[in-house]
């Protein structure tokens, strides 16, 4: 499979169907036992495990269902963290920018606890997009929030999707979310098919 | 194409990046645990570390009273001035004192009313500093009140003791003919600080001073004259002029510390050291038991921090790096804190104990502050490193399935490192391999028992499922789910509850037993010079007179000439004390039976059989020697040859102030040569009228007051005692911690699991008898195990550590389980309260 610069895909699925290991396949979290990712036109599969790391510290912004915020940072500190530990001098300007994306300039010094999940996601976003990624990796982005809540999250992602040019790579099960990508790919027992014979592609 | 290469960061940006996380982790109180614990167990590690330093020195400066300096040189022949200087340079000071026997008369011009008197005196000439540690009791008139002074007469006058004045029968003012000078006797001389007791120092003593020594004339060639120089100084002065000292000496010099002072009290000493290192040391390795466990649900909740920051770009070196500064930083940082805690509540100590000490305590040194520091970093390193290297190795893939684990710890490599730090610690602190040893694998071996006997309790409480009702089903069931914490948080409450009732039980006990080894009628009265025939008169004097009957032992002057055959004059011996013992007048004695305060180590001793020519050795004296069993000496006894065989070596309680001898011969072997017979007695204040009674009747015999120097031991037991049970007071609180430690080791799983037992419709008290029920059980089985390892432990110190019997005490066995049980399932209940009584969905929608 390939995936273009700036393109948006959704990948689909019923539960154990292997999207988050395909995900993690596709980030560097996890290699293959078999085959090669290519991310950015590096190798992910020839790098060890600290080179895997430096490639996603350059490119890669993620959004997970379940936050994955820091319980003992603010949000500002949170969306620095990504900038700090590639050695970001100064991160709090781009930090406060990538709040101020989110709308949540004014909940910077909260601790995740104080924040509603909604809230939780948007300071997750932020901190994914502060590196300014060429792939912004969501699993199941929405997946923890209502519906509102989940229509503004998706908003997000896709805004800066369309204006920065970010390839937006995303897992869900919510057919709706997956209709707004660019592409759909459906999985099954670990491999692609088609949805409509329900074959393997 | 881009070059992926792990980002290089500087050291100064990751050692900032460490810092933040740390003040950050700092802030949301999310290391509090960790600190805190580290903190109470350096602040009580270094408190009893500057108490027992002072305290020690306190106990060693009353000590060195009894030398009237730090350091006592001995001679027969002058001393040369050249010691005093050096002793300058170092910036100690010194004294001499020069002793020898003469016959002082009472002036004639100042008696004229009777006969003048005239007896043997042991004059003392000091110079202006003497005593230089301790002071001199001293008072105006015979009976008169006593006071403390320090100094030397002054020129031209003398201090007599009240003995020599009853001797002379004269008064102060008087004037005494001592050699070829007359001295005006101006105060009764109570005691000295330096009396100690020898068999040969027994002439009433008449201190003059130094100045005055050559105007008696009494120095001549072959005259019996003892030469003494005092050193004191700081203790670092001390310990660093000790060595240029021996290197100066000549041979017939000896050096005598505080080491060398009198064996009774230090005997005390030691016991006392040994008490205050043992609470240090527990209190170690209890700190090192809690951070262990704190550390490990420390970086148990890291985990998905970690994942995190690998999945955000964090290199496995910049996770290392951060979490070795992060230790360090933390280490120090609870390290600094703890120290000066630890100043703090030494200081308050001391202050609590002001009116028990009455002098005031030595000023502390650094060393505990290093102490805290390295403390700090080796338990930080030994115990919580291991947890946190494995961390980095979480795979970043945590992120998507938080099923996914670092691999397995290789604990056994990680629990060599941390064994091995704590005892090298435990080692540094002690300085005492066997007694370090002793506990360390004491406790090991504690540890080892209790999580055996925790897990076969466990395995068996399953048994008891069905029988109890639902709070407790739930509670047994879920105890014997988590299997090896449960083990764990069993043995973590059994050694805590384990030292908290040795602290209380059992340390009274031994306290007890300790101040019992010198009872309130310890002998107090020393007799020597009982001739042969006055023996049978000694004994129906004090009979008759309703005093328990003295036990005399007759002692005969010798000098060793011979081991195995070889001259001893020709030998060379293991022990530098050897040569000393090989060339000393020795006092032999016999006797049919071994007596209540020796104990045979080897062989046997003759009372069950008929004895041959064999003798009974002392254990330390035949140690320096180079003797055992089986080997021949032989001794010159009034011009004879006698020999035996050694067929026993003895350990005898010095602290027992009853005549003891190194060489005991049996019964037969010396009856013809001449004996005098010695003994010691307790008499009451009340009753001393009865020895001058004696001594009248037996004109020849000396008795020898040794109130002085029982007041001296029972007050350095007295202050060791209240030291120790101080100090105990931080190990209390270190077992504390360990407990605080073992309820929220395993909070956060509860915290889970009764979120959702709640959804499930459990009712929220269920869910807390529940949980009570659970500790309540964990609380019983450590109390048992407990009160098992206290007993155990208490038979241990007493008999192996200190000596001293072993009392059975089943207070443990009651006190144990209940404590535990009302502790742990109060504590447990309390700690898990909040968690439990959260709406549910709170904690679920955080996990």
């Amino acid at each position: 499979m390939e995936v273009r610069r700036s393109e948006s895909l959704a990948i689909v699925g019923a539960s154990g169907a292997g999207k988050s290991t395909l995900l993690g396949l596709l980030a560097g979290l996890d290699v293959p036992s078999s085959g090669t990712v290519m991310l950015n036109d590096s190798e992910l599969t020839a790098l060890d495990e600290d080179g895997r790391a430096a490639l996603r510290a350059r490119n890669v912004g993620f959004v997970f269902q379940s936050f994955h915020l820091v319980p003992s940072l603010t949000a500002m500190e949170n969306v620095m963290l990504p900038l700090e530990l590639s050695g970001h001098n100064n991160p709090r300007p781009a930090a406060l920018s990538a709040l101020e994306m989110v709308k949540l300039d004014h909940r910077v010094s909260h601790y995740p606890h104080q924040l509603s999940g909604g809230e939780k996601q948007r300071v997750a976003i932020a901190r994914a997009f502060v590196v300014q990624p060429a792939v912004l990796f969501a699993d199941e982005p929405t997946g923890n929030l209502d519906q509102r809540t989940g229509d503004t999250v998706a908003d997000l992602l896709f805004r800066i999707n369309k204006e920065s040019g970010t390839t937006l790579i995303l897992v869900t099960h919510d057919h709706i979310l997956a209709e707004r990508c660019d592409r759909v790919l459906h999985m099954d027992g670990g491999r692609f098919i088609d949805p409509a014979s329900g074959l393997a592609a | 194409m881009s070059m992926e290469k792990p980002a290089r960061l500087s050291v100064l940006t990751q050692t900032r990046q460490a810092l933040r996380m740390l003040a950050r982790d700092w802030r949301s109180r999310e290391l509090s645990v960790l600190i805190t614990a580290l903190i109470i167990a350096v602040s009580s590690l270094t408190a009893v570390a500057f108490l027992t330093d002072r305290v020690s020195q306190a106990v060693a400066q009353r000590a060195t009273e009894s030398l009237a300096g730090d350091l006592r040189l001995a001679s027969t022949r002058p001393i040369s001035q050249e010691y005093a200087s050096a002793a300058s340079e170092f910036g100690l000071l010194a004294a001499t004192i020069t002793s020898m026997p003469s016959v002082v008369f009472v002036n004639e011009q100042s008696n004229t009313e009777s006969v003048p008197g005239s007896t043997l005196a042991a004059i003392r000439a000091a110079s202006d500093d003497y005593p230089l540690r301790g002071q001199l009791k001293l008072s105006d008139q015979l009976l008169g009140e006593e006071y403390l002074a320090s100094g030397a007469p002054s020129p031209g006058e003398a201090w007599a003791s009240p003995r020599l004045l009853t001797r002379l029968d004269t008064q102060v003012g008087a004037r005494l003919d001592v050699g070829k000078t007359t001295l005006l006797i101006s105060k009764v001389l109570i005691t000295r600080p330096d009396e100690g007791f020898s068999f040969t120092d027994f002439a009433p003593s008449l201190l003059i001073n130094a100045s005055d020594l050559d105007s008696t004339g009494l120095i001549q060639p072959g005259s019996r004259v003892a030469y003494r120089a005092v050193f004191s100084g700081t203790r670092s002065a001390v310990e660093t002029f000790k060595p240029v000292l021996e290197g100066m000496m000549e041979e017939g010099e000896e050096l005598e510390d505080v080491r060398d002072a009198n064996p009774q009290i230090r005997s005390s000493m030691d016991r006392a050291e040994r008490f205050l290192n043992l609470a240090s040391l527990v209190s170690v390795l209890l700190a090192a038991v809690a951070v262990a466990m704190s550390a490990r649900r420390y970086s148990h909740r890291h985990r998905d921090r970690v994942a995190l920051m690998k999945c955000l770009g964090a290199s496995q070196r910049q996770i290392l790096y951060s979490s070795l500064a992060q230790i360090l930083l933390l280490a120090l940082a609870s390290g600094a804190i703890g120290a000066v805690l630890g100043y703090i509540s030494h200081s308050g100590l001391a202050w609590l104990m002001r009116d028990m000490i009455q002098q005031t305590l030595p000023s502390p040194g650094w060393a505990p502050v290093g102490l805290g520091l390295v403390t700090a970093v080796l338990i930080l390193v030994g115990f919580a490193l291991p947890d946190l290297l494995q961390l980095r190795k979480t795979p970043p893939l945590r992120v998507l399935r938080h099923d996914v684990a670092p691999p397995p710890m290789r604990y056994g490599l990680s629990w060599i490192a941390a064994i091995g730090s704590v005892l090298a610690l435990l080692l540094w602190i002690a300085g005492d391999t066997r007694l370090v040893l002793m506990i360390f694998g004491g406790a090991l071996a504690t540890l080892l028992i209790l999580a055996l006997a925790g897990w076969l309790l466990v395995k068996s409480l399953q048994g008891f499922r069905g029988a109890a009702g639902i709070a407790w089903r739930f509670g047994l069931a879920s105890l014997a789910r988590r299997g090896r914490e449960s083990i764990a948080q069993i043995v973590a409450f059994g050694l805590g509850i384990m030292v908290l009732l040795l602290l209380t039980t059992v340390r009274n006990e031994l306290m007890d037993t300790w101040r019992a080894s010198l009872p309130e009628n310890a002998p107090n009265q020393f007799m020597i010079n009982i001739q042969t025939h006055e023996v049978e008169g000694v004994r129906e004097f004090f009979t008759d007179r309703g005093l328990a009957e003295p036990r005399l032992s007759p002692m005969v002057r010798a000098r060793m000439t011979k081991i195995n055959g070889q001259e001893v004059s020709e030998m060379s011996f293991p022990n530098p004390q050897g040569r000393r013992w090989a060339v000393r007048d020795a006092n032999l004695t016999w006797a049919a039976g071994l007596r209540p305060d020796n104990q045979v180590l080897e062989g046997s001793f003759w009372s069950e059989r008929e004895p041959g020519d064999e003798l009974s050795l002392e254990s330390d004296f035949a140690a320096d020697l180079g003797v055992g069993l089986g080997d021949v000496l032989e001794f010159d006894v009034a011009g004879e040859p006698v020999q035996g065989a050694v067929t026993s070596i003895r350990q005898v309680e010095w602290d027992s102030f009853q005549p003891n001898f190194f060489v005991v011969f049996a019964p037969g072997m010396l009856d013809d040569y001449p004996a005098t017979w010695i003994t010691a007695v307790f008499v009451e204040e009340s009753q001393k009228r009865a020895v001058l009674d004696l001594m009248r009747e037996y004109p020849s015999i000396t008795a020898i007051d040794l109130d002085a120097i029982l007041g001296q031991v029972r007050d350095v037991m007295d202050k060791a005692a209240l030291a120790v049970q101080a100090v105990f007071v931080f190990t209390l609180l270190a077992g504390l911690v360990v407990l605080w430690a073992a309820v929220q080791s395993t909070r956060d799983e509860r915290r889970y699991e009764s979120a959702m037992l709640r959804t499930f419709g459990a009712t929220r008290s269920r869910v807390l008898s529940g949980v009570a029920s659970e500790f309540i059980a964990i609380g019983l089985l450590s109390g048992v195990l407990a009160a098992g390892g206290a007993s155990l432990m208490a038979w241990m110190f007493s008999t192996q550590l200190l000596e001293l019997a072993y009392n059975f005490n089943p207070v443990l066995w009651i006190a144990g389980p209940l404590f535990g049980m009302a502790i742990v399932g109060i504590a447990g209940t309390a700690a898990t309260w909040r968690v439990v009584t959260r709406a549910p969905v709170s904690v679920l929608r955080n996990a």
